[in-house]
């Protein structure tokens, strides 16, 4: 529970800033009591519910109730005593000020911006999978492990980054830690890039394939952001929000337009099979990723945040309104037994990793070393960028977790569950639902695809389908009615797509800058990032690198997402505690040993996390839940000559040889490189304790702050002694 | 009329910053203290300047 770091927070600390402490006035704790009751009575209808519908506005409640508690109390904590901000002391965006890389901005501009870039699919899909265990053990997970991990993390990392003039996650392990962490940090992070980008692609394809609807709604984005890319630099330079507001119109007009395309003659060249999207996808991540940033990525980075932020606040006023009931069991049977048909694994340590952004990504740490920590005006600003835009990210999950809890679960199964279970027809998911211990009719699935002019939802997995269906319903209910049901299902799956799209596009530059980076090393030439020929080799090795895994996880006959999508979700987990393991040694090395707990804590849950799943991922001798295992029983029959359930033809059976063969060397090279670097770690933190004198940083030195923000409130000031 | 005027001002303002396109204003004011004798960049020059600034410096979008 998230109140029970008050205490905490109110102890003085001896070291303490010597300045005031603040006393709460008679007011603010008549307020903060009575927030602390509306997360109270959330969390208490939450736990005590069982069996009975509850409506998703108690979700709500214990939600926000403990993001208030956590940001006013524990965030504060943090910024106060743990990283002693101080206002007085000039930020890199005051000391380095060039107006281009590094300028003070607003902190709400910050806050957008920040939210921006670590807001995508992640926190959309990874809630979505795990309401297989129920809506409570996720919900538990999202708050509390935003609460004391996830926004702990981001914080943390941008405050270190900014006192270190913006420097990366990479660049300080390797110069607070070590060569050896730092290589193996920065190959880490690549790899696990690769890997992201292919999930998130193949989220794409899932929801768009044989969807003459939704391929011809989302390939229309192509055209509408080349034209913004023409029009901003060209007719109207510069007028990027009235192009922005072109753009979204122009994106709802190919909303529309892709109802009226499935309707027609036309719509036979807009179905796609699964393959061919994954070359559309993997071409169109080639040359988005060498055009120039003003023609297609530019653009869809301004559209994609506008139709974020509105799709967002629309979603949250949507679920206030319309208030639905969650139809999913509050813990289900899956979560005990671990043999659910979405993912395999048992509650810990799956669902942990099932869900990672909104609780805790380890992707937001690159993003809080990247731009952000160049842009801050003042240091206490860290605690509303880092913390409050983690949780507002959390809000997000929460949000998806409903969409997919308000569904019927039969549907829920129906539409998530392998296709080698479900097979092909309404009648033959319906039975296989049955069989997983829930009802639904061929004649109810085949109505909800109709309900959202859909083919079909049987075996739409990856999460997208499921949260557009979920928001379908629950929009339809305040907007428009069930008629608009098919217009909300296709806006969501297009707001999806739009989200990858740009990250596929953006993590593929970024991918070939490290590689350029590291190769470089090597080979001059490569390195050059004005070489032509070097970007397109780079390109093609990072789209040829994620394209791989997305092809593998499209024809892989027991279904890519159960597959890779654990492997995404360790990943990201791993990276978390390389920037976990990371932090934890600055503070160390700061001296702050009594507060290296606040990153510690959640650095030994991570780990106990990320190493228990990628373990049994490894050794498990369950097929379900072993890559190994698997590979073992499908090779055996190979050899016996046999074809085994999932698997159609003997080609069938080799790949499925292949791809667990790869995952699971992959998943081992993961563990390996993070386990360096937190040895690493360990061996600088135990240095630093024993060292007389404080270790060298490479802090920036105290330069006096010039800047005033009158405007910020006294009680929000945070003063420091000026170290 | 006034709140609203006031609203939607703050909501343009917003946007404008979040975008960035407020950016060519405070670049003009930039370049006229740290340059007082140079031509200041027209908004076609600036945005060509801008995209190469982000060409070369590229942000990853999370998941």
């Amino acid at each position: 529970m998230p109140t029970s770091i008050m205490p905490e927070s109110a102890l003085p600390g001896p070291e303490g800033p010597p300045s005031r402490r603040s006393r709460m006035t008679p007011r603010s704790v008549l307020v903060w009591t009575a927030v602390s009751l509306v997360g109270a009575i959330g969390w208490a209808v939450l736990g005590l519910s069982r069996g009975e519908e509850i409506s998703a506005v108690w979700l709500l409640m214990a939600a926000l109730g403990s993001y208030a508690i956590a940001y006013r109390f524990y965030a504060r904590f943090i910024a106060r005593r743990v990283l002693q901000v101080d206002d007085t002391r000039a930020t890199p965006a005051e000391r380095l000020e060039d107006g281009v890389d590094y300028h003070p901005t607003d902190r709400r501009v910050l806050f957008g911006h920040h939210f921006a870039a670590i807001a995508g699919a992640g926190p959309l899909v990874g809630p979505v999978l795990a309401a297989q265990m129920g809506y409570l053990p996720g919900t538990i997970w999202i708050i509390a492990g935003v609460i004391f991990g996830g926004a702990v993390q981001d914080m943390i990392v941008l405050f270190l980054s900014m006192r270190r003039n913006g420097k990366s996650l990479g660049q300080m392990a390797r110069d607070e830690i070590g060569r050896v962490g730092g290589a193996a940090a920065l190959i880490g992070v690549f790899a696990i890039m690769i890997i992201l980008l292919a999930v998130l692609a193949m989220i794409v394809v899932n929801a768009l394939a044989e969807s003459a609807w939704g391929t011809f709604s989302v390939s229309m984005t192509i055209p509408i952001a080349l034209f913004m890319g023409f029009y901003l630099r060209y007719l109207r330079p510069g007028q990027v929000v009235e192009t922005s507001l072109i753009g979204v119109a122009l994106l709802l007009l190919a909303i529309l337009g892709g109802g009226w395309i499935q309707d027609s003659s036309l719509a036979e060249y807009f179905v796609w099979s699964p393959e061919t999207l994954v070359f559309c996808l993997v071409g169109y991540g080639f040359i988005a990723s060498v055009l120039p940033v003003w023609m297609l990525l530019a653009p869809r980075d301004y559209l994609s945040t506008f139709m974020k932020v509105g799709t967002i606040a629309l979603m949250a006023v949507g679920v206030v309104i319309a208030a639905p009931n969650l139809k999913a069991e509050s813990v289900t049977d899956f979560a005990s037994t671990g043999a659910g048909p979405v993912f395999a694994g048992s509650l810990f340590p799956f669902l942990f990793i099932t869900i990672a952004c909104g609780a805790l990504s380890g992707f937001h740490a690159l993003v809080s070393s990247g731009t952000t920590p160049k842009l801050i005006q003042k240091e206490s600003q860290v605690r509303m960028i880092g913390y409050g835009s983690m949780l507002t990210e959390s809000f997000v999950a929460v949000m998806a977790l409903i969409a997919a809890c308000v569904l019927e679960p039969g549907l829920f199964y129906a539409m998530n569950s392998p296709a080698a279970l479900l097979g092909p027809t309404v009648d033959s998911a319906a039975e296989a639902v049955k069989n997983l211990g829930f009802t639904i009719t061929p004649d109810q699935l085949a109505a909800a695809a109709k309900a959202v002019e859909e083919e079909t939802l049987v075996g739409r997995s990856g999460g997208a389908p499921t949260l557009a269906v979920g928001m379908s319903e629950i929009f339809a209910g305040v907007f428009g009615g069930a008629g608009m049901k098919a217009f909300w299902y296709h806006f969501a799956i297009m707001f999806e797509a739009l989200f990858i799209l740009t990250t596929v596009d953006a993590g593929t530059r970024v991918g070939r800058f490290m590689l350029q980076d590291m190769l470089g090393n090597v080979w001059k030439p490569i390195g050059r990032v004005t070489w032509k020929p070097g970007i397109w080799i780079t390109s093609a090795v990072v789209v040829g690198a994620w394209g791989y895994f997305l092809y593998a996880g499209v024809t892989d006959p027991l279904g890519g997402i159960r597959q890779l999508f654990p492997l995404f979700g360790i990943a990201n987990q791993l990276l978390a505690a390389v920037a976990l393991a990371v932090t934890t040694t600055l503070l160390v090395k700061h001296g702050k040993q009594r507060w290296a707990w606040v990153t510690g804590i959640p650095l030994v849950w991570d780990v106990a996390v990320t190493f228990t799943a990628g373990w049994q991922k490894i050794f498990s001798d369950n097929p379900a839940i072993g890559f190994f295992a698997l590979r073992d029983k499908y090779a055996q029959a190979i050899e016996d000559g046999q074809l085994l359930p999932g698997a159609k033809t003997m080609d069938d059976m080799h790949k499925i040889v292949l791809n667990n063969t790869v995952d699971g060397v992959i998943m081992a090279v993961f563990l390996v490189l993070v386990l360096t670097v937190l040895v690493n770690c360990a061996v600088v933190c135990v240095r630093a304790v024993r060292a007389t004198e404080p270790l060298p940083t490479t802090e920036a030195p105290y330069v006096e702050s010039r800047i005033d923000l009158p405007e910020q409130g006294k009680s929000e000031s945070l003063v420091g002694a000026g170290s | 009329m006034s709140v609203v005027r006031r609203v939607l001002g703050t909501v343009l303002w917003y946007a404008r910053e979040l975008t960035g396109e407020a950016e060519y204003d405070r670049y003009c004011q930039r370049h006229r203290r740290h340059h007082p004798h140079a031509p200041v960049p027209t908004r076609r020059e600036y945005q060509v300047l801008r995209t190469h600034q982000r060409e070369a410096h590229p942000q990853g979008r999370c998941c």
